[in-house]
């Protein structure tokens, strides 16, 4: 039997509106990139492609946006005031525009963030309508996951023996590999795994120790409801 | 716990002797690995997000960015002129008041999408108030009409860009029309013959969204889309029967629905959205990108 659907995505999701493509899902892609950021954004240049390009004003898709960047779930009403949130928390961005573009998914986005710290990180996600999003490339590297499982990313050295070690560092903390997928680009290779349970600290901090690692992000699912509601 | 049509739901309330609002309750806490209270829960927080998003519509200043929507809700809802009564014109109303919301980015419960989520919360809303229906019962409501939208999704589909606006008014209008019935205690076949008079009335309704934003025509479609629900009932709850069962009115809709034009069909490009006005207002809410 494949998996049934919920009754709650029939009576569901809880969302801003007014788009579960333009607006929730758009909220998504920019709640990841600030994830793959690790850090607190202070500038993010985002491209919308396609129809979000052509749509995003009537839609919100610029401020759902900006909202995920800033961590705001996709049922946040935070969202319709994020750009004077983010003026505020001193948030700078601009907004880019590609009309026809076939080389992206109808609701493309990209977005590429600077954090205070310094580092930087550049994504790009699809929005596939219900809220759904897939993401599609990171730093570069295609990569095709829709973060609903704790998600790891790592970027590291082409080395013999690297997707053991890695794979050894999560299985040492009991934690399952639900899947993995590497992709390679002259030396470098770009894993993405999905786990069953989230990773501690301390299996990050193993695989960062790897010298040839030079970049490792968790993705956490998003969470859904906040605020009242919860109760 | 597999049901792929409605009459898997009604074989199954009848051996095991649960009703459908039961039956979808085992169905989820089955499937899910949930708790008896997690789902309800779950329902709880569906309904009052249903219930702010119709009270915000109607004390809120609602004016959609594109200008498209100015405070309808409030307008219908202190209108001077009943056309049946005050029940009829406050169901109108609040159907409305969720679409304003969810246009000028307020909190909703898609149900089954965005589009249509002014139906569930106007019909349950107005239940509640001219029936004095309890909270807990309003509950099961939301249930039996999950039955009727899990069946409806697995043979058609919620997608305007597939199944055109009968996939979101349409089947909120048949959900709604569903939780009436069960409400006001009514049996399954009843429940089935409901839905079945609300999908055929909403039989090849195409999706035409000007400027593409679900705004114009979804809003006042969604009102109507209430008093389907309603009339829908009345006609079930009074023992008429819908020739055409319900499971096979859900394959005509797909059928319906893939015979569409696909400029129909949440494109923008037919219907409404092709008008002469229509398209003025495309240009004015979309002036080129910048
Ligand atoms: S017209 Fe299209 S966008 Fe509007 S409610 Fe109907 S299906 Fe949804």
């Amino acid at each position: 039997m494949s998996e049934q659907p919920s009754i709650f995505d029939i009576l569901g999701p809880i969302m801003i509106g007014p788009s579960s493509s333009h607006t929730a899902g758009a909220s998504r892609i920019g709640y990841v990139a600030r994830q793959l950021l690790q850090d607190e954004p202070k500038k993010a240049i985002i491209t919308l492609y396609n129809s979000f390009a052509k749509t995003h004003k009537g839609h919100g898709t610029d401020k759902a946006i900006i909202g995920g960047i800033l961590g705001f779930g996709p049922d946040d009403e935070q969202i319709r005031d994020s750009h004077e949130i983010a003026r505020k928390q001193g948030l700078e961005w601009e907004f880019k525009f590609r009309g026809d573009t076939a080389r992206f998914h109808s609701n493309a986005a990209r977005v590429k963030l600077v954090g205070k710290n310094g580092g930087t990180v550049e994504v790009v996600g699809a929005s596939l309508g219900g809220g759904r999003i897939t993401i599609q490339e990171i730093e570069g590297f295609s990569v095709d996951f829709h973060a609903q499982a704790h998600t790891l990313v790592i970027i590291a050295n082409d080395v013999p023996g690297s997707i053991q070690h890695i794979s050894g560092a999560i299985a040492e903390k009991g934690v399952n590999i639900a899947s993995m997928f590497v992709s390679r680009n002259e030396s470098l290779a770009n894993m993405v795994i999905e786990l069953d349970q989230s990773v501690e600290e301390a299996t990050l901090k193993k695989i960062s120790s790897f010298s040839w690692v030079k970049f490792v992000r968790l993705v956490e699912p998003m969470i859904q409801y906040s605020s009242r509601y919860e109760k | 716990m597999e049901f792929n049509l409605l009459s898997n739901i009604v074989e199954f309330c009848n051996t095991e002797k649960k009703n459908m609002a039961q039956a979808m309750l085992e169905y989820e806490m089955r499937n899910k690995h949930l708790s008896k209270e997690q789902v309800l829960d779950g329902l709880k927080r569906v309904l009052l997000v249903m219930e702010d998003s119709v009270e915000q519509g109607l004390t809120q200043i609602v004016m959609s960015p594109s200008g498209m929507l100015n405070n309808w809700a409030k307008t219908v809802y202190n209108a001077k002129t009943d056309t049946l009564g005050p029940a009829l014109k406050k169901a109108t109303a609040r159907a409305i008041a969720v679409g304003e919301v969810n246009a000028c980015m307020g909190k909703i419960a898609a149900a089954p999408t965005a589009g249509s989520a002014g139906i569930m919360p106007a019909v349950l809303v107005t239940m509640m108030e001219e029936h004095n229906i309890p909270r807990e019962k309003i509950l099961d409501g939301l249930l039996v009409s999950s039955a009727i939208g899990l069946i409806f999704a697995k043979n058609s589909s919620f997608a305007g860009s597939e199944a055109g606006c009968m996939g979101e008014t349409g089947s909120a209008a048949a959900m709604g029309a569903a939780a009436i019935v069960y409400l006001l205690g009514g049996n399954n076949d009843q429940i089935l013959e409901a839905v079945g008079f609300a999908l055929k009335a909403s039989m090849g309704l195409v999706c035409d969204p000007v400027g593409g934003l679900v705004e114009e025509p979804c809003t006042t479609r969604n009102a109507v889309g209430v008093a389907n629900a309603f009339v829908s009932a009345q006609m079930a709850l009074a023992g008429i029967k819908s020739l055409i069962p319900a499971d096979e009115v859900i394959f005509a809709t797909k059928e319906v629905g893939d015979l569409m034009s696909p400029r129909l069909k949440e494109s923008a490009q037919g219907g409404l959205a092709n008008t002469k006005t229509g398209r003025e207002i495309q240009k004015r809410v979309f002036k080129p990108a910048s």
